[in-house]
């Protein structure tokens, strides 16, 4: 692989910039790998990097139905924060926003990591006790959270009406080291350091069925023919369900559409990201200067990537009052892509009843964040079979009632 | 956006109106059941890629629960029906033959 640099740039300018190569292959799949992966989403892709990386498995694919990156991964708005509230919460979204901090570096691939802070709102007293718990909980659990002033809100966040007017700002759960990045950057760099340890992307290439002989698997159909492997990670967020299906179970988690929208792109005003979890709604401003809205969940099961308007319209009305001067703004696009949400709002990192098959799902509306954390886990897990990341992420959580419920700070999608 | 009709008014009206319950016809397991049935029951679901039964409210009309069938691939409303039955009336059944012929789900292929 040639490595990206600002000498690198240089050495293209004088040269009409031809020398530049793919970032990643596009093979033809093999007969068989150690471990398939299915879903070149960032948890496929970042599981797939830690395998070749910390447990010197290479003989890897990546399978993916459409476009590497095309699921969730390249539809959300990027919010990246550790505020959570549990233990084992906090561990792997910390381990994963730590990751963030360097990943740029790790990949060769600027990722643009924007640790510009992240602001959740109090907007109601509840919120206020919830999140001034939350914030001693991450005091004990090593993650740099405070809870900050109306006041201190206004200064950080100018353009915000801290008074009202159904909802006055009452305070914020505020992570300095939250922030934003990329998301394309983010499955395009792994993909690329997959690609360079050997390993195959393998796009346009469906899944259709999980082969197995005596409750162990022993490989996957795909519209691309069957591949054989040793272990196989289903890591494809919304398409969980479907994928058990194949494998022959169920999952505790259901899939539905989130939604987002952009506007026109305006000056900057505002640098830090803002969640109002009450009203349902979060913004923040992308590099070109567009605002990055997103909203809440529908209630009912869908694969269809659309999500219904009457969200787009709450949440921007909600918006509206928090942020008065949005009002003219033009919305320029909107989108939706499927979620799969557990009971508990935690993600399952976890063994299956097959043999061999591994499950990375459940992480819903807020997995963006978690990607590098998650793959370090998941990684471990599918190698090892054990990650102290992943241990309380199981799928037998649920039959023994350890939940991991984050409902509470992070009911709102994210 | 979802067009439904509470089979108990006739109303028909957009989703806003309504309130959704999630899946229906969820076999109940209680005590006395085994650990993977009562576990399957509380948290194990379907969530399949097309025809999906599923509960909803008339939360802002009659306030009655009933049911409904629906593609989550295409968002198509097959037809909604009582809340008081536990499985799906045949002419329910015969509706989503007519547009999936083949369907199949749980036991009521
Ligand atoms: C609108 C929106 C806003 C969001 N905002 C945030 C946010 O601000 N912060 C945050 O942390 N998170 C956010 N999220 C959540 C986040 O996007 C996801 O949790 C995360 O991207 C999931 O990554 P993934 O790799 O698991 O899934 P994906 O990126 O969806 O990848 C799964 C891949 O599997 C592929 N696949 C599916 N079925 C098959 C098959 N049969 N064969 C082969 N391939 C298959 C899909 O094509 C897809 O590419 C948001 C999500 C949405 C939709
Ligand atoms: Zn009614």
């Amino acid at each position: 692989m040639r490595r990206y640099s600002a000498w690198a740039v240089a050495r293209e300018a004088t040269r009409y910039h031809e020398g530049w190569e793919r970032a990643w292959r596009a093979p033809e799949p093999k007969k068989r790998y150690d471990v398939v992966i299915v879903g070149a989403g960032g948890h496929g892709l970042a599981t797939a990097y830690y395998l070749g990386k910390n447990h010197g498995i290479t003989n890897v694919a990546v399978i993916e139905k459409g476009w590497l990156g095309g699921g969730n991964t390249g539809r959300n708005t990027t919010i990246i924060r550790s505020n959570y509230l549990q233990d084992s919460s906090a561990a792997i979204y910390e381990k994963a926003r730590s990751l963030y901090e360097t990943m740029s570096q790790d990949l060769n691939y600027n990722v643009m990591f924007s640790p510009r802070g992240v602001i959740m709102l109090a907007q109601t007293e509840h919120e206020v006790r919830g999140y001034q718990r939350t914030a001693h909980a991450n005091a004990l659990q090593g993650v740099s959270t405070e809870f900050i002033s109306p006041q201190r809100v206004k200064e950080l966040v100018p353009i915000i009406d801290i008074s009202g007017p159904r909802y006055p700002v009452l305070g914020g759960l505020w992570q300095a080291r939250g922030g934003t990045a990329r998301h394309d950057a983010v499955a395009w760099g792994y993909a690329r350091a997959c690609s360079d340890m050997g390993m195959d992307i393998i796009q346009k290439c469906e899944v259709t069925g999980i082969r197995q002989e005596g409750g162990r698997v022993t490989g996957v159909g795909t519209t691309k023919g069957a591949i054989d492997c040793g272990k196989l990670g289903i890591v494809v967020a919304g398409h969980s369900g479907h994928l058990a299906e194949m494998a022959g179970f169920r999952l505790p988690l259901e899939s539905v559409a989130l939604q987002a929208l952009v506007s026109e792109p305006i000056k900057p005003c505002m640098d830090v990201v803002v969640m109002a979890n009450t009203v349902h709604g979060y913004m923040s401003q992308s590099d070109k200067g567009e605002m990055v809205i997103g909203g809440g969940t529908d209630a009912f099961n869908n694969y269809t990537q659309r999500g219904s308007f009457h969200h787009i319209e709450e949440t921007v009305r909600a918006l509206i009052e928090t942020f008065p001067m949005i009002s003219r703004l033009k919305m320029l696009r909107q989108w939706g892509g499927i979620v799969d949400v557990t009971g508990d709002r935690s993600p399952i990192l976890s063994k299956t009843p097959v043999e061999g098959v591994f499950i990375n799902s459940g992480w819903g509306t807020g997995g963006f964040k978690a990607i590098p954390g998650s793959g370090f886990g998941f990684a471990e897990l599918m190698a090892k079979g054990y990650s102290p990341l992943t241990a309380e992420f199981g799928l037998n959580r649920f039959a023994e009632g350890r939940f991991v419920d984050e409902s509470v700070a992070a009911g709102v999608a994210h | 956006m979802l067009i439904l009709e509470c089979p108990y008014c006739g109303v028909k009206a957009e989703e806003t109106e309504f309130h959704a319950g999630g899946e229906a016809h969820i076999k109940r397991f209680g005590p006395g059941s085994s650990d993977a049935d009562f576990e399957g029951y509380l948290f194990n679901r379907e969530n399949p890629k097309g025809v999906h039964f599923e509960r909803w409210r008339h939360a802002n009309g009659c306030g009655k629960w009933f049911h409904v069938v629906r593609c989550t691939m295409t968002l198509e409303v097959f037809g909604s029906y009582s809340a008081q039955v536990s499985e799906p009336p045949q002419e329910i059944r015969d509706a989503i033959t007519a547009k999936r012929p083949g369907w199949c789900w749980r036991d009521f292929a």
